[in-house]
Order: structure tokens, then sequence, then C-alpha cells
């Protein structure tokens, strides 16, 4: 989980555990699970028993020998790919794992604590920590408010706060607490804890073939039959041929040629890149900190098409700031913005602070140290719903400044016969309209004047929001804002629809409407009330801060707990996605090369004339020396262009945010095109080696 | 070739290209239940249809029933057709007095009927009673084309439905396919080559003296009406022995335009009707293109090579066994629509293509006759590359792959390679059996490749439901009788049970609205992403086969060695 080491592809280590394991990978027990391989290794130990035979009964042939060689080349190439791919995963495992120390529980009974091991802590259990201890299992606070360390799981050192009740009262086994105690009931039974999930993920150890990877074998392994069938019927083609051409049927073709051929036309390359394809694909996932419950969630984040956002912390900074002061008549800025800071100096809100800062920024006017004055400060609550400062003057007058919303700021001039004017409420419904907070700020029974209080869109979102368009990803905007203002904040940020006013029923309700119409529908949330909308919708990522209710109901958690990482998701369900139809059309492209190399090549006896050259020798256009190294240049090609498109499976096809029949335009260029022509060159360059 | 040959093709293909949306819109009204003309002249035979055998058309089943229906329809037909063969000399209309029908020949003749393949390995006017070629053959033409129609409709609706486990009513799909389009097209046809001079009657076999002296039998028979059918409903069975070749089949250069212009029409205009009835007209018109484009491209290499010398007998394109009254462009141009459109008729003989030209026509089948193909079959088949294309290339846009919204996944999958791999299994197995086999070899008329490409091209035929043969091959024995049945029935139906489980499956599911996301399927990309899949998945898999026969051939024939 350490970001440090992020982008080191291979190491040695990992290389050699990887060596290792694609020969134990050739158990028949795991081969089967793939069936392409299977194939070529089937028709490996065929060869090699030919080889035997023939070295016995003195008909031993080295052209045999090669073939066999390259036929377990095939097979170990397409082991070492799924290796590496998870050596990647278990050296990230491994590091958890030393994260889990075998700890010690207090479990509570009535009200004595009794301590046990984490082992024996079954789901219900409740037990408390204090500063210092490790925290045994996943549990739910139910009691107390504690700062917890958690970069055992998230990497990152600044402690989080997790308190019962609210949306923050989920706790992870394997993080400590720093501070403060905590009664944690424990929601997990060991062995299933959210640690050992994520070690189980990473190491592919519950993984299962996804949906589209399920078709995909599918595909594949039809193909193999297809050309089972057309490989097994040459023969009788072939005799054919022969007794046409006045040949005896002894020259009729040769096993090792015949598992050469077929080995060569069925579909090895995305055969043996399919599962390291999809490993890798949880692997980004999680070196951007997302742990996905199931590959099929990968999968589905890169069809979604509907995101549902919520407006603060995703598409806004979370805080609004003051942006203007407007005056009312007869009042000038100076003097607004003096009283709108005297009244927030104290005021630890980020809007206070927002206010303070504008005044500084725009009029020079400093903050003061305010107690020197003799003021007291008047807290905003829920009642007066304004906040301000009295100060005392020498005559034992007090002045009063206060900020706050219209009709707070409206009740309280017209409590001291002030008059609250028509031109102050047209400027408060005018900033209404456009979306921001308007903030009234009074002195006794005068109005000074606005302060305009503005939520402030993130830098750069708008762009993004552009960027998934261009993908055909529509961005809906979920916020408690009145649809005035969710209007323009979702104009400026430049979102395809909002959701004003939105209740967690709402959002369920939404994002079932989109599932009818057929959307898929991708939504990232962190509150017990968001459980539901998370269970519905196709992709819910949950935030790791969030509680555990929520972490149970997504199908992925970001350990981040940035609302920003959904977008990263589908992005990475994309590229999943590509790399894996791109690497099958360059492997079903190869085929037309392989043909070229190995038709003339078996076939050049048929009806020869005088020189010994069949006119199927026609066919060598590629001009390859012989026809047995023609065969085996085939065979080699095929087995290294696994190897050497084992970092392309790992790192996936580049990705850019374009549209579809972009990227298809871009992906058929390099890899189908590709596909029919590298092979040509690469056969060609290997028979040019052979017969040096 | 000459000026009036390029005519000529151009005013086919322009002709062709005009009918398309038009007949194509006449047919989406009468699938869609919409009013039509039609309904006036049969609407009451419809009506009397379902209340005579007891159908209510407005029930709809599911993909379960309604391949039921279609199998247990079929099968009665077979059966049938089976019977009043053999049983054929104690039946009425039979003026020449011809004998029982072998049992094998029966069984091979009415699978061959019922699955629209129409290959025929006895001589029509010396085998069949004009009963057995009325009630059963014709019928039969009728019903097997209706029955493609009604499999492509199933698909449609698949497609188009959204979470819907129904797919319409085969009896009345098989019902308005038969009244509406194929009997009003089959009246006008065989009116107008009657006209042209196509015989129609029940007279007795002339006899005639010719001018040498010699005494003729001339066949006669009620010849128009089925030959009408054979070209219209993609059958291709004819009611002479040489088929369209013959005078009284085929008599005129007009008779012979129309002929032609018959065995692509409703397969090419249900192209379009195909993309009004999913909703977007250009997804038909991608579908017609890609098609287009396979044809064109078969047709040049034939043609070029009909057309350049052959080395063994000089510069002069060869006529032997083409249509000499019409020209090698009609003899090629006919060939090559009908190895596309799983027809089968000709009016030449493929045996006598140049090795090329010959394998345009094997590949054209091969391919799993969907370059227009069967009435209904070659837009079903088509359909299953479409799938497998949106499923190969689809991923690319990074997205799990959709066609028309419809998501494909494992089981469409599983379906599509299953109705991909069953006719090249009959092809490439039943092949090898007969070239390494007494009872296959027997039968072959030429030796070396030319030998080869005969049987190849017999079970290519019988599985791509095209029945056109080199005719160097003589078929009717027990051995290719029965092989060749078996071929037929799973080239049919073993496409047709996959294609329509893929409808149910498709049916069920919610549509995806499209966006920018959303991989396209209807433009030049698509075109040639089809083109590349079909002729890799579909073509690679015989280029061995192919290279010991007519490639083989070819090169032969440049080295002045012929067989």
């Amino acid at each position: 989980m350490n970001p440090k080491n992020k982008n080191i592809l291979f190491n040695k280590d990992l290389l050699l555990t990887a060596a290792k394991d694609s020969f134990i990978k050739l158990n028949p027990g795991s081969l089967i699970k793939n069936p392409v391989i299977f194939i070529v290794a089937i028709g490996s130990v065929l060869t090699t028993i030919i080889v035997f035979i023939g070295l016995f009964d003195g008909n031993y042939s080295s052209f045999n020998l090669q073939i066999a060689v390259w036929l377990w080349f095939t097979v170990l190439f397409a082991n070492f790919a799924e290796a590496i791919a998870e050596g990647r995963g278990k050296a990230q495992a491994e590091s958890l794992r030393k994260n889990r120390v075998q700890t010690k529980a207090r479990k509570l009974i009535g009200n004595k604590d009794v301590l046990i091991s984490a082992t024996d802590l079954r789901k219900g259990d409740t037990v408390v920590c204090e500063a210092g201890d490790v925290i045994p299992s996943d549990g739910e606070v139910i009691e107390g408010i504690a700062s917890v360390d958690e970069s055992a799981i998230t990497g990152e050192s600044a402690p989080v706060i997790r308190e019962s009740g609210g949306d923050r009262s989920a706790v992870t086994g394997g993080t400590k607490v720093i501070s403060d105690r905590i009664v944690i009931r424990i929601t997990t039974e060991p062995g299933d804890t959210f640690i050992d999930r994520m070690i189980a993920l990473v190491e592919g150890a519950s993984r299962q073939k996804t949906p589209n990877e399920i078709a995909l074998s599918i595909l594949l392994s039809g193909l193999s039959i297809i050309f089972l069938l057309a490989v097994a019927t040459l023969p009788a083609f072939f005799d054919y041929g022969l007794s046409a051409s006045g040949l005896p049927s002894n020259q009729n073709l040769t096993l090792p040629v015949l598992i050469a051929l077929l080995v060569c036309l069925i579909p090895t390359t995305i055969g043996g890149l399919l599962s390291a394809i999809g490993i890798s694909g949880m692997d980004r996932l999680i070196r951007r900190n997302v742990i996905a419950t199931s590959g099929r969630a990968i999968e589905a984040a890169g069809d979604v098409d509907v995101l549902l956002l919520d407006k603060t912390g995703t598409i806004t900074l979370g805080n609004r700031m003051a942006t203007d002061f407007i005056p009312a008549e007869g009042v000038t800025v100076e003097e607004l913005a003096d009283a709108a800071q005297l009244s927030s100096l104290s005021d630890e809100t980020p809007e206070g602070r927002s206010i303070v800062v504008l005044a500084k920024e725009k009029f020079n006017i400093r903050g003061r140290e305010v107690h020197h004055m003799n003021a007291t400060f008047i807290p905003f609550t829920a009642q007066t719903r304004m906040s301000g400062v009295d100060f005392k003057a020498g005559d034992g007058s007090v002045q009063r400044i206060r900020k706050g919303s219209s009709e707070a700021i409206r009740s309280f001039i017209q409590n001291s016969n002030g008059y609250y004017s028509k031109q102050v409420q047209d400027i408060v419904s005018d900033l209404s309209r456009q979306g921001a907070t308007p903030l009234v700020v009074a002195e006794d029974s005068r109005v000074l004047g606005v302060i305009h209080l503005k939520d402030i869109v993130k830098g750069g979102i708008k762009q993004r929001f552009a960027e998934l368009r261009k993908m055909g990803i529509k961005t809906v905007m979920i916020t408690g804002d009145n649809p005035l203002t969710a209007a323009a904040i979702a104009a400026e940020a430049g979102v395809d629809d909002f959701m004003a006013e939105a209740t967690p029923e709402d959002k369920l309700k939404r994002i079932r409407e989109e599932q009818a119409n057929g959307h898929l529908v991708g939504m990232i949330g962190d509150g017990t009330n968001d459980a539901p909308a998370l269970a519905q919708a196709d992709i819910g990522i949950a935030m790791n801060s969030g509680t555990q209710a929520a972490r149970e109901a997504g199908n992925m958690v970001d350990l981040d707990s940035n609302p920003t990482k959904l977008i990263e998701v589908v992005e990475v369900g994309k590229q999943l996605l590509m790399t894996r139809g791109s690497l099958t059309t360059f492997s079903i492209a190869n085929d037309v090369a392989k043909y070229f190399a190995i038709i003339p090549a078996i076939a050049v006896a048929l009806y020869a004339g005088k020189d010994g050259n069949g006119p199927l020798s026609m066919l060598n256009i590629m001009n390859l020396g012989s026809p047995q190294s023609a065969i085996l240049s085939a065979v080699i090609f095929n087995a290294l262009i696994i190897i050497l498109l084992v970092p392309l499976a790992l790192k996936g096809v580049r990705y850019r945010p374009i549209s579809a029949s972009l990227a298809l335009t871009r992906n058929l260029f390099i890899y189908g095109l590709g596909g029919l022509i590298v092979p040509f060159i690469g056969i060609k360059l290997i028979d040019i080696l052979i017969n040096l | 070739m000459t000026t009036l040959d390029y005519i000529q093709l151009i005013v086919f293909f322009s002709v062709l290209t005009g009918l398309t949306p038009i007949l194509g819109n006449f047919m989406y009204k009468v699938f869609t239940g919409q009013k039509h003309f039609m309904l006036s002249v049969y609407g009451w035979l419809e009506k009397l249809t379902y209340r005579a055998s007891g159908i209510d058309p407005r029930k709809e089943t599911d993909w379960k029933s309604y391949t039921f229906n279609l199998l247990i329809f079929n099968l009665s037909g077979l059966v049938f057709l089976f019977l009043i063969q053999v049983f054929q000399s104690y039946l009425p209309l039979n003026p020449a007095n011809l004998p029982d029908v072998s049992w094998h020949s029966a069984f091979n003749t009415a699978v061959s009927f019922i699955t629209n393949t129409n290959w025929q390995g006895y001589a029509g006017e010396t085998t069949l009673s004009y009963f057995v070629q009325m009630l059963g053959l014709t019928v039969q033409n009728f019903v097997s084309a209706a029955t493609g129609l009604a499999v492509i409709l199933a698909m449609i609706r698949g497609l188009s439905n959204k979470s819907s486990e129904k797919l319409g009513n085969f009896w009345v799909d098989l019902t308005r396919s038969t009244l509406y389009v194929l009997l009003p097209l089959s009246i006008l046809l065989s009116v107008t080559l009657v006209g042209q001079g196509v015989v129609q009657n029940f007279k007795t076999y002339d006899t005639v003296q010719t001018l040498e002296g010699t005494e003729q039998i001339l066949p006669m028979g009620p010849a128009a009406s089925q030959i009408a059918i054979k070209q219209l409903g993609t059958n291709g069975g004819g009611f002479f022995n040489t088929n369209s070749s013959h005078p009284f089949e085929n008599p005129t250069p007009f008779s012979n335009f129309l002929e032609m212009l018959a065995i692509l029409l409703i397969p090419a205009a249900l192209t379009f009707t195909y993309g009004k009835m999913v909703g977007s007209v250009r997804q038909g018109w991608t579908i017609f293109s890609a098609m287009l484009i396979l044809l064109l491209a078969g047709l040049s290499i034939s043609l070029y090579a009909e057309y350049s010398a052959n080395p063994v007998f000089g510069h002069l394109a060869l006529m032997e066994g083409k249509e000499t009254r019409f020209g090698i462009t009609n003899s090629i141009l006919w060939a090559t629509s009908t190895s596309a459109a799983s027809n089968g008729s000709v009016n030449a003989m493929h045996d006598s293509l140049s090795p090329l030209s010959g394998m345009v026509a094997m590949i054209n089948i091969m391919l799993g006759e969907i370059i227009f193909g069967g009435v209904g079959a070659g837009m079903y088949g088509m359909i299953i590359f479409v799938i497998l294309t949106v499923f190969i290339a689809g991923l690319m846009v990074g997205r799990t792959p959709e066609y028309l919204g419809k998501k494909i996944q494992a089981f469409e999958v599983q379906m599509a390679m299953l109705a991909i791999l069953l006719p090249n299994f009959v092809i490439l197995l039943f092949s090898a059996i007969a070239s390494v086999s007494n009872p296959g070899l027997s039968s072959i008329n030429n030796t070396g490749p030319h030998g080869f490409s005969e049987i190849l091209y017999a079970y290519s035929s019988a599985a791509g439901n095209n029945g056109s043969a080199f005719a160097g091959l003589n078929a009717n024995t027990v051995f290719y009788n029965l092989t060749l049945g078996i071929g037929m029935l799973i080239g049919r139906f073993g496409v047709i049970i996959p294609v329509l489980a893929i409808a149910g499956s498709l049916g069920k599911k919610m549509i995806t609205p499209t966006s920018a996301g959303t991989f396209r399927t209807d433009n030049w990309l698509f075109i040639g992403l089809l083109i590349s899949v079909i002729l890799i998945v579909g073509g690679l898999t015989h280029f061995p086969a192919l290279s010991l026969g007519p490639i083989v051939e070819h090169i032969l024939m440049n080295q002045n060695i012929t067989f």
C-alpha cells in the first residue's frame, strides 16, 4: 500500500519468483483453467514424447526437438505472465501482513475488560481500546471519540478521527488508537476482516474470472476448437493431395508439424496474457488506494455512464468563501468590509476566516487584536442564526455588529427599530439567484450591506467533466442546496445535470430511474444513509472514513476517502477493457502472417515439378529460408510475442479520455494493423537468424 | 470485358440498391403489423389461416416455444416430403410414370428443401412427379424461406425489445412472410417469366424431331411458378436438371436479368427492414454495405480470373460450361450472386469456372452464406458475425461489448461460436472423411486438386444451405445423400437454434442508451472491422483446405497443368 515503489514494474526478486512459479504452474490442475494454453501444453507433451521415441528408434529429429522446446517455452511464458502479475500483488500482500501483528484484545464483559487473543473475537463482541492499542478487528465505535492512525492500510500518516454515531464510526483492524478511549463493537468474524480480504484480493487468492473474461475465454476456446478442426482434418486433405501428386502417403504431415500449426493459429497471445491483464487491472486500482471487492466491479467501472457526484468535496472545495462585499445605500465598501471583518475575527469557521482574508486582501484592513477592545463575541447558534461582536464603549453604550442570514438580520434590525431597505433585499435575492449565499451585515439598527459567500468550484474540475462527457459519461451533481444555488454551481462546474435538496431516498430513486433506462450508475458515499444507494449503484465506492454500513454496501472502498476517486476508478476500468480488447485483436490479426509462413512450408512437396518446389511455395511471400525454418520461426515468434507483451499487459494500453470512436480508431490502428504487420516482420527476422 | 458488360453490372447493382429501401419498407410494414396494400388482397386469407388452424395471432411466445414451433413445423415438412417421394408412383399428377424415389435420395431431397438448400442429387425431370414438385418442393420453397424470415424477425425483436421474453408468434411470422412477401413477388415474377417464354403447364413430355433428324424429348411442366420462388426464396432447386441454363427455365436476357435480381432482392431488402425495425436505418445500410463490398470483391476476382487468358488454351476466355447465350459476365454475376446468397440456382456450371472464380464461389459459401445470404438466413448469419466483431473490437473503446445497446456476454458469445462452429464442422470433417474414403472418392469426376474442390464444394454447399454444386461430383449415392443430408440439417438448425437462443437472451436485456462512449456500429470503420472479422474468423479456417484445392489448381493452371 505504500505509495513508494509505485512505478517499478519489475524487480529482480519478483522476476525470480515469477520464473519459479511458471514451472509450478505446469501442474495440469492449474493449466486446465486456461484452455488455450492447456492445448499448447498437450501439444508440448506429445511432441516431447515423439522426440524421445525418435531417440530410441533412430528417427531422432532435431527439428522436432526444437519445436518441442519452443512449445514448452510458449506454455512457460504464458505461466510467467500470470505469475508476475500475481507476484506484484503478493509483494503488496506481504507488506500488509507485516502490519497485521498478533494483537490482544480487551473484551468487555459486563463492566470489566478481559484480555483475550484477537483471533478469539467474534462478531458482536465489544472491546475497549485506549491510546497505544492496536484495534483488534473491524468494528464500529459505539462509545467515545479517538484519533486513529490508519497508515497501515492507507499509507497516510496523518491520524483520523473516529467517533461513535455519525458517519465516521467505522474502524479497521490493524490500525492504532493514538489518543483517547473508544468502545468498539466487532462487526466481522476473524479471517474475514478488511485486511484479510485485502490480502486475499491482492494475492489473487479469491480471484474469480469476471463476466467479460468468461465470455472472452469462451470466444478463445471456440476459436481454438475451429482451428483444431481445421488442423485435424488437414492430413486427410493432404492425403488426397499426395495421392493426386503421385506421392506416397507416408510423406503426410507429421504430428509435430500439425501441432506447430495448431499452436500458431489458436489465440495463444491473448490466452496467455488474459489473466495477467485482469490481475494487473486490480493492481492498478490498489495502487490508487482503491480496493474492489471483485474484478466484476472494475469491469462495471468501465461501463458506467452516469456518475452521481456529491457537490461538497467532489465538485466544490467544501467550504463557502467570501468573494465580494456589496454595501447598502449610504455605506462605503470600506465601512462594510471593516464591520464584516470585525464580526468575523473570532469566527473560526472557514467562511468566517475567508471574510477576514478578503477584507485584508481587498482593502488592506488588518486583523486586530480584539480582546484589547472590550469586545464580546457572539457565536453562531442555531436559534439566532447570526454571529458577531459587541463592543462596549467608554460611555457604557454597546456597539453591536452582526452578520447572518437575511431573515435573521431583518428581525435583528426590526427589533432595534431599524429599517431593512428594499435595496438590500434586492441584493440578497440577486445573490441567491446566482447560487451564492448572501450574508447580511448590520451594525445596531443599520444594515451595512451584504457579503457574497460563494461555493468555490475545484480547479480543473470543469475540464475533467468535459473529458467525461467526451467519453460519453454523464455527471449528476447531488446537493442539499436549494435549486437556485444548485443550478448556478452546476453551470459553473459544467456538470450535465443536478439534483437539488436531495435526500438519500432521492438518490436511491434517481439511481433506480437511471438503471431502468439502461444506464450504469457510479457513485461514491460515506454515510449510513448512503448505504442503500451504494448497494443499488453499479459502482458504489465507499470512503474508508465512512461507516461500516457504507463500506459493506459498496463494491469498492477508497482508502484515501477522496471523492474524485470515482473518476479515476472509471478510467482504470476502461483501460482494463481496452487492454483486453486490443490484445485480443492483436492476437487474432497475427494469424494471417502465420498462415503464410506455415501453409507453403508444409505443402511444398505437393504437385511438385522437377525442381521439387510445389506450386504452393508461391504463397511463401515472406521468402522464408526453408520449410522447417519457416515453421520454427512461426512457433518461436508465437512464443516470444507473449513475453514481449507482458509489460503492456501489466501496464495497460495507453489511456486517454477521448470518445469511443477516436479510441477505437487509435487502438485499431496500433493493435489491429500492427497485429497484421508485426508477425510478418518478426517471423522473417527470426527466419534470417535461424538460417545464419 | 466490353462497355456493355460494365453498363449491365452498373444497371444491375443500381436496380438492386434502388429496390432495397422500397421492398425493405414494405416488409417493415408487413412484419410490424402496419397497414399495407396487400392486406386488402390477402388479409382475408391470413385471418382464415389463423381461424382454421386455431392460432391466436396476438399471443407472443418466448424463444423456446418459438424454436419449438419452428422445429415441429419443419419436421412435419420433412416427413411429408419424404413420404410423398417414396410413394410418388401411387400419387396423382405423374404423367411420365416416374417410379418411387430411393429412401436415401428422398431423405436427402426432403432435408434439402426444408432447409432452403435445394441441393439436388437427382435430375428433376426424370425423378420427381408434378405432384412432388408442386405440393412438396414448391410449398417448401415458400415456407423454408418464410422460416428464415421468421428467425430474423425473432432476432430483431430480441435486439429491439426492452427486457421482454416475448419474441413474437412463429405462425404469424410464417403466414405473413408467405402471404404478403413471397407469394405476391412470386406471382409477379412468374407471370413476367411466362411472358418471356418459361413453360407453365401439366402436359406430358413432348417428343420432337430435331434438325439432325433425331428424336428429342422436351420436358414440360409447371416450371415458371417454381422458378419464381426458387430465385426469390434463395432456394435454387431447378425444375429441370440443368437449372436456369435450360431455355425453358431461362429463355431470354431479360428473364436472366430478372432471375439474377430475384436472387439478391429479398436478402438485400431485408437489411433495410432490419435497420428500420431496430430503429436506425443506418444500421441496415451498414450491413448492406458490408455485404455489397464482399460481393463486389468476389465478383471482381472472378471476372478477372475468367477474362484472363488461360495459358493452356490461349488467350480466349473459356466458354465451356458457361451460359453461352448471355456471355461470361452474366455467368459470373449469376455464379457470384447464387453462391453469396445461398441460392444455388445456376446458369453456368461451377465445375467449369476457372479455379479462382470457383474458389470465390466456394468462399462465398464457406463464410457462412452471409453475403446477402439466404432469405432471413443471410441476415441472421451476418448478425452472428456482427456480434463477434462487436465482442472482439468493442472492448477497445473501454466498455464491455454491446450491440444496439444490448450487452454481449458469455451466453451470446457461446451461441455465436456454436453457430459458426457447427457449419465449419460439417465442411471440414465430412470433406476429410470423403477425401480419404472409397465411397467418397468413387464419386469424383476429375483428378487432382479439382476433384478435391468438388468434394469441398459439395459439403460447403450443404453446410451453407446453398445447394449449388461443382457438377462433376456424382452425389446421388447412399454415402453422399446421407452425409450431405445430415450436413444440411446441421448447417440449418445448428445456426437457427443458437440464433434464436441469442434472440431470447438479448430480448431480456436492458438497452443501454447511445452516448459518445458507445462503440459505433453504423460507420465505415465498423464495416471495415466486420469484413476483417468475417475474413479472418470465417475465412482463415478454410485457407489450408482452399490452398490444397482451388489455389494450387490456379497456380498449376498458370504452369500449364490442368485437370
